[in-house]
């Protein structure tokens, strides 16, 4: 069939992925339009922290895609300096969601504040996790990129990380913008 | 099987990657500023629409789904088809109080007479 085992591999772990995100963000979609009111709830989280994550997971994006880039040419320690990059901006998101969702807390919203917030701290959680995942795993492959082995890796993680781009692009209206 | 990437049978530089970048920046900046606008529709079709044309760029263009294996795309494509079998049947329930064979007895409490809600 052409393609690689391990990109299959991943294409087959986000096809898992689309469905846990798609039941999430599908019943939260229904949850809010059964309940007008969320709107109030959903005011209270700041869309600019939100904007600027988005832009940082972008950002990312970028790198991860020069970094496959690089390895297609063989250049394996740029391709590593480039996935390093990438882990920086997954750590900068993971920084201003730490600070945020410290910020909410404080204020009173929860978890079990009310069904908002569940879905709030269940969706941005659950991507935070993947998050955090990517960013272990493009740490391992960064470490044998730069020594020039197994650079196909390089696209595999890349591919995941797009994905988690994805869905973070999705999450930013539902629970950012739409008040 | 050979590890062979798939980037192997297209040209892209580092421009276009950049290029793409920019525009994905461009779309951030449209579904921040829709909202301002104060039009629910505007506010709906800049976050909404600006996110499906967002996840397609990223999709294509950075995932190389565009020259990827027909039966990976399907397979994507099945999932999604999932969810919105998942949607379809069980939004009428959660969004409807009644319907031909059935009425929900639960009692909604009123809006902003709870915070549970």
């Amino acid at each position: 069939m052409d393609v690689p085992t391990g990109r299959l591999a991943v294409w087959w772990v986000l096809a898992s992925e689309i469905v846990i995100f798609g039941g999430l963000l599908s019943s939260y979609v229904m949850m809010r339009l059964r309940h007008g009111a969320w709107a109030e709830q959903a005011a209270h989280t700041n869309t600019w922290v939100g904007a600027f994550n988005t832009l940082v997971l972008l950002t990312s994006s970028l790198s991860a895609v020069l970094a496959h880039h690089a390895a297609e040419r063989g250049d394996g320690p740029r391709a590593a300096t480039l996935l390093r990059y990438t882990i920086l901006g997954g750590g900068i998101f993971v920084l201003v969601k730490s600070f945020e969702w410290t910020h909410e807390i404080e204020q009173g919203f929860t978890i079990t504040s009310s069904l908002f917030w569940s879905f709030y701290y269940t969706a941005a959680g659950l991507h935070a996790a993947h998050v955090i995942a990517g960013m272990v795993i493009m740490f391992i492959v960064a470490r044998t990129a730069a020594r020039n082995e197994a650079l196909h890796r390089v696209e595999n993680i890349g591919i995941y990380w797009h994905f988690v781009d994805v869905v973070w692009i999705f999450l930013f209206p539902l629970l950012y913008i739409a008040k | 099987m050979p590890q062979q990437s798939h980037a192997s049978v297209h040209s892209h530089g580092q421009t276009h990657y950049i290029r793409i970048w920019a525009i994905l920046c461009a779309l951030l900046a449209v579904s921040v500023a829709g909202p301002m606008v104060g039009i629910r529709f505007v506010t709906l079709a800049t976050a909404f629409g600006v996110a499906i044309v967002k996840a397609f760029i990223v999709c294509s263009q950075f995932m190389h789904l565009n020259i990827e294996k027909k039966f990976v795309v399907y397979i994507l494509g099945a999932m999604l088809a999932f969810m919105i079998v998942f949607f379809s049947g069980v939004a009428p329930d959660v969004l409807e109080h009644e319907g031909q064979q059935w009425q929900k007895t639960y009692v909604e409490p009123a809006a902003g007479a709870s915070t549970e809600h």
